[in-house]
């Protein structure tokens, strides 16, 4: 093991604050999207921190310096004691973001949750289309529901995110997706395309857009951001590539352990919320300070800086800009996490991504033969 | 870039907030899953930013505070430009 007490105090004497804390309060959740970004074996993470723990996690994340914090899951409305977190979280200083499926959310819930001083909500959506977005969301209701939703947020005064997560189901309707946003009155548009991760992992073959549809929908893309520019239209597009058509890796997380840091429903300390699946511990909120857990813990620790890279990264003159890219991703695609991200052309893997890149371009099975997230099925993969 | 007159009122947009970060050791503009980083004479800006202080106003009190500044009026103006044009402020 590469952590000793010395290169843990050089490390906690360089290393800056966290300025994000990604708070995932439960992984309950109405829907079952194939592409959710949740561990594969989350049903066999029932446990949820109570009110307390979790208060007692934002005060000292606080303390540390974080000044973001996203109210996460599954989804966080089906904690009952949402409102108190939020004020709880206000209070001590946040900019406090509720990211949620807007399944559960009721006016009155919008109205508490204002007086309680949350900052802004966002809400994700799986298509323009209500039968695509019903399809995907694995129910008959969530369409209807979020609209209704996207509007009594902004009459509520709160500024709104919309969130459209697209694959090759739903990226070719972009221009429907933008127009709704606007009509929505959304402030920013996330239009993220699947990163392949827990769930959307499993289903990548029949989510991976082919490069076709990715360069029309950032041509759409581009040319409403030009209009709305020229307009001095407030509403911001956000387009989020897959990496997977990438020659370089994306700086995952502004590097480990750099800025950001997320908590489980049961108190485990992530650097990012799909760190889970790595072969690497990972301290909990209930045994160590969350001091000790960014500073001087060994899974925060494992892969910061430089030392822990082998070639081609090591003597790469591109690594303090992607610090070799995401370690969850070079994990998956090479079951070595301290390899280059395969999306780096100079990666001995590289031909992995290209062989994805390539099955995108056949005919892949609809969106009814995706595998849905949902207790059972997680279950079945996962034995516990 | 729409140029700012100096009888307008800038506000911030809502769901925007500043805030002074003790651990940073400045201020910050905070908004949805977003934070910038001020430098010192931004944060002077936008502290006196309150939806009701117009852009005269706004150089005056700096002034007063920052009497041997040259060019303070064309600094204020040209930052409140930008902030517009980035959505941070509005413009009444």
């Amino acid at each position: 093991m590469p952590n000793t007490g010395s290169s843990c105090t050089e490390t906690s004497a360089s290393q800056g604050p966290p300025l994000w804390l990604l708070a995932e309060l439960t992984y309950r959740c109405p829907l079952q999207c194939p592409y959710c970004s949740n561990p594969l074996d989350f049903a066999q993470h029932k446990t949820e921190l109570s009110t307390s723990e979790w208060i007692d996690v934002f005060t000292q994340a606080r303390a540390l310096g974080a000044a973001q914090l996203g109210f996460s899951g599954g989804e966080p409305l089906v904690r009952e004691d949402l409102v108190e977190l939020i004020a709880a979280a206000r209070d001590l200083g946040y900019y406090t973001n509720l990211i949620s499926s807007g399944m559960g959310l009721t006016q009155a819930k919008l109205e508490a949750f204002r007086d309680a001083g949350l900052d802004h909500i966002q809400i994700s959506f799986q298509a323009s289309d209500e039968q695509v977005n019903n399809l995907l969301a694995g129910s008959r209701k969530a369409f209807e529901q979020k609209l209704a939703m996207a509007r009594a947020v902004k009459a509520a005064g709160y500024p709104m995110v919309l969130n459209f997560v697209t694959h090759r189901h739903n990226i070719d309707q972009i221009e429907r997706i933008i127009e709704l946003c606007l009509a929505l009155e959304a402030d920013f548009v996330e239009l993220a395309t699947c990163q392949y991760y827990g769930w959307a992992h499993l289903n990548r073959a029949g989510l991976l857009p082919t490069k076709a549809q990715l360069d029309h929908a950032e041509a759409v893309t581009n040319r409403y951001r030009a209009q709305l520019e020229a307009e001095g239209h407030p509403c911001k597009l956000i387009f989020v590539t897959p990496d997977y058509y990438e020659e370089r890796p994306k700086g995952c997380m502004n590097g480990w352990g750099n800025i950001f840091l997320s908590i489980t429903p049961d108190g485990t300390a992530l650097p990012c919320h799909s760190a889970r699946q790595l072969p690497v511990s990972f301290p909990s909120v209930k045994e160590h300070s969350l001091s000790h857990i960014w500073y001087d813990s060994f899974g925060f620790n494992r892969f910061r800086g430089y030392d822990w890279m082998p070639e081609p990264c090591r003597s790469c003159d591109e690594k303090e800009r992607d610090f070799g890219g995401c370690r969850c991703q070079a994990y998956m695609l090479t079951g070595d996490a301290s390899q280059a991200d395969p999306v780096c052309s100079k990666s001995p893997h590289h031909h992995k991504i290209l062989a994805a890149r390539a099955e995108a371009e056949q005919p892949q099975p609809p969106i009814e033969a995706l595998t849905f997230r949902n207790e059972r099925t997680s279950r079945i993969i996962c034995k516990g | 870039m729409t140029p700012v007159t100096r009888d307008q009122v800038p506000s911030l947009r809502r769901g925007f907030r500043l805030q002074w970060e003790p651990v940073q050791n400045c201020h910050v503009l905070l908004y949805p899953e977003g934070m910038i980083k001020l430098n010192d004479s931004a944060a002077e800006i936008l502290q006196l930013i309150d939806g009701t202080r117009a852009v005269e106003t706004i150089i005056a009190q700096l002034d007063e505070r920052f009497p041997n500044v040259p060019g303070l009026d064309e600094d204020v103006l040209a930052f409140i430009e930008v902030a517009h044009a980035q959505h941070w402020l509005q413009l009444h």
